[in-house]
């Protein structure tokens, strides 16, 4: 196959007025992917494996790369409500989504205001409920890299890690990262990368096929929030990495690939 | 010109390698110990009864929060013993934190009893804070100037517009604001703002005829901050004078110069000299807190604008033997000297140096920050005294020659300019040259 078709490339799109850039890349039916509370990270081994059956979608998220911010946006509910607008502006009808972390609780947001706009829902380590023993690693009490060091389990012998994250940051990272800190602060500061009516509303999407992915050895949400997430969707599969932590798709890039393939039968 | 008394009012001893790898900011309060902590609130106290005594024209009281090198978490309760036990000088906040307290009605109230209870002598100044006093108080950084301004608007509002009214604002919210006790000082106390660099503040200060109280820093930078103040209060139709500005200093005396230079010494201790510097970046910097703009000024404010030799800030992996040994050297104590950051003397050698600052700056208040090193309290009570027999004498003559009109001899903003009016700089130049 050639890999020129499933290349990723960058483009605005506005909702009404309101830009938003977009990555995309890949063939097949579209995924809607919502990046981490850290942004976009680039287009990963993972990215470039599920390109090869599915049209991968990875809108920026306001304030985050090229997307501007917007003054009026405080909470995930905010920004759950103008995914909303995006995709039914863009005819995209029943997508699978798949969120990582700060972009997993956005899923299971978007999901709480209009099950339908979703055929499946895959959430992997994702914030959003509070856990019941531990608490979701504090983003905003440590520099960005010590906070990316905690999501691997392994990170000496994680090779897509110490590619991304494995030199001293350059000054593009680190000013990502800190608009990235500093957008999720207006999102999330508090309660703290948590919403407490969530669980209660997420009763409302029990029969939509979910997924959730979680390293077993999770530094920054810790894995037994699983649980709780199945508490509220009692039919949702809960697949456990051994010897993984918070990003299971750089950590364990083929298992990760193969649970999400298998999920969605590609 | 106005001169004020200042301790940051630290707590020690502590132990120092502790204060070195940790910062100043974050240090577990297991190592708190409350009966230490109970003496050393009363003295402090005592200290600033007595600096009222030995001739100081007011007391400085600041707020930190969590910060080993400064206990006054609650400062208004300090300004409210000091209301009542103090006869004569003013009572300056700088500052309150409007947005950590969260309830600006509340700290609006606060400091109406102050006022009312010190009989009209409170000047309330507020700040932004620093990045750990939003950590401190879960106060989103991200919002810290636009929550800061609106608790500014409402505190005003509350104090001068007759209640009972409602208040929908963007972060505050509020249907029944009618505090009972208001300020006695008319139309509300006076208001000073102190700030290290940040141009926007120094706007907004000039907008409203604030006072600006520049903290111990760099003079060159500060030059250019007064002119931006007095462009600023132009285009606002007034002439800045020394009575807008405040400067405030660290100075170290004692009888001898060997002495002065012992206790200038302690104060190196533990990395303390350095200040905000000593904070590790990430609790200094909280996401949001300072724009991308700002935070490169703030990292250039702790550099010496002569370049040359820089104060040694433990950072990343280091050697807390080593670190403590380079800290507490002579050298350091020579950085700290030749750029002003600390003048070390008796009580006629320092006159000079002072001299030169209020020269150049020309501030109507001028605020001396004691020796904060781990001193005990006889100690400290004789350096006030010595201050105040023997250096705020000659202080006082220095600024009545150099005209350094104080905010309470002349109204800031009183002196209009015709529109298009040529504005004069307050700060000399031609004076740095000399230093």
């Amino acid at each position: 196959m050639s890999t020129d078709s499933i290349q990723p490339c960058e483009r605005q799109v506005l909702i009404d007025e309101i830009p938003l850039m977009l990555v995309e890349g890949g063939r097949g039916a579209p995924l809607l992917v919502l990046h981490d509370e850290l942004g976009y990270p680039g287009w990963l081994a993972w990215n470039a494996s599920l390109a090869e059956h599915r049209r991968l979608i990875i809108p920026m998220a306001p304030g985050f790369g090229r997307s501007p911010g917007l003054d009026w946006l405080s909470s995930l509910r905010d920004l759950a409500c103008l995914y909303g607008r995006f995709l039914r502006d863009n005819g995209f009808d029943r997508v699978d989504v798949l969120g990582f972390s700060l972009g997993g609780w956005l899923a299971a947001e978007m999901a709480v205001n209009w099950p339908g706009q979703f055929a499946r829902m895959m959430l992997v380590a994702p914030m959003g409920i509070k856990p019941s023993e531990g608490e979701i690693l504090d983003l905003f009490m440590r520099s960005a890299p010590e906070y990316l060091r905690a999501g691997i389990c392994q990170p000496a012998s994680c090779a897509e890690y110490l590619k991304l994250y494995g030199r001293q940051p350059t000054q593009p990272q680190l000013e990502q990262w800190e608009e990235a800190r500093a957008q999720v602060a207006r999102l999330a500061w508090s309660p703290y990368m948590h919403n407490p009516s969530l669980p209660s509303l997420l009763r409302g999407v029990r029969s939509m096929p979910t997924l959730l992915v979680w390293g077993e050895r999770d530094a920054v949400v810790p894995a037994a929030t699983a649980r709780r997430y199945q508490e509220s969707i009692p039919d949702a599969q809960i697949a456990l990495l051994r010897e993984c932590g918070h990003r299971p798709e750089i950590e364990r890039t083929q298992e990760f690939v193969n649970i999400i393939r298998q999920f969605i039968g590609s | 010109m106005h001169i004020a008394y200042f301790s940051e009012r630290p707590y020690h001893p502590l132990d120092e390698e502790l204060t070195i790898a940790q910062g100043i900011w974050g240090i577990p309060n297991r190592y708190f110990d409350p009966a230490v902590g109970a003496r050393l609130y009363n003295e402090y106290l005592d200290q600033a009864v007595l600096a009222e005594e030995s001739g100081y024209d007011g007391i400085v009281l600041n707020e930190h929060h969590g910060l080993v090198t400064c206990m006054g978490a609650v400062a208004n309760v300090e300004a409210a013993i000091l209301a009542r036990i103090t006869k004569r000088c003013r009572i300056i906040m700088l500052g309150n934190l409007p947005t950590i307290v969260g309830n600006p009605l509340r700290l609006a109230e606060e400091l109406a009893e102050i006022d009312l209870i010190s009989g009209g002598r409170l000047v309330s100044g507020m700040v932004r804070g620093g990045g750990t006093e939003q950590l401190a108080n879960n106060s989103n950084p991200a919002f810290n100037r636009e929550c800061f301004e609106e608790a500014h608007d409402f505190i005003i509002k509350a104090w001068t517009m007759p209640g009972p009214f409602r208040y929908e604002g963007r972060h505050f919210h509020y249907r029944f604001v009618n505090p009972w006790a208001l300020p006695l000082q008319k139309p509300h106390p006076p208001i000073w703002v102190p700030g290290l660099v940040s141009p926007e503040t120094v706007t907004w200060c000039a907008e409203r005829n604030y006072p600006y109280v520049a903290l111990s820093t760099y003079l060159e930078p500060t030059i250019d901050l007064w002119d931006l103040y007095c462009e600023t209060a132009a285009r606002k139709g007034y002439q800045a004078g020394p009575e807008n500005f405040g400067y405030l200093q660290k100075v170290v005396v004692a009888e001898t110069e060997s002495e002065a230079r012992e206790l200038a010494m302690l104060e190196l201790q533990g990395g303390r000299a350095a200040a905000f510097a000593a904070i590790r970046p990430e609790f200094m910097f909280p996401p949001g807190y300072n724009s991308k703009k700002a935070a490169g000024r703030m990292a250039r404010q702790f550099r010496n604008p002569k370049g040359g030799d820089e104060l040694f800030v433990p950072r990343g992996d280091f050697d807390v033997g080593e670190a403590k040994k380079t800290i507490n050297s002579p050298a350091q104590l020579k950085i700290l000297e030749d750029s002003y950051r600390l003048i070390v003397g008796t009580p006629e050698s320092v006159v000079p140096k002072i001299r030169k600052i209020l020269e150049v700056l020309r501030p109507g208040s001028f605020i001396i920050r004691h020796s904060d090193g781990p001193l005990d309290h006889q100690t400290r009570m004789r350096l006030i005294r010595l201050i105040g027999q023997r250096l705020l004498p000659a202080l006082r003559e220095i600024g009545s020659e150099l005209g350094l009109v104080s905010p309470f001899d002349r109204k800031p903003g009183g002196q209009r300019l015709s529109s298009g009016g040529a504005w004069q700089r307050v700060a000399r130049v031609d004076a740095l040259s000399a230093l």
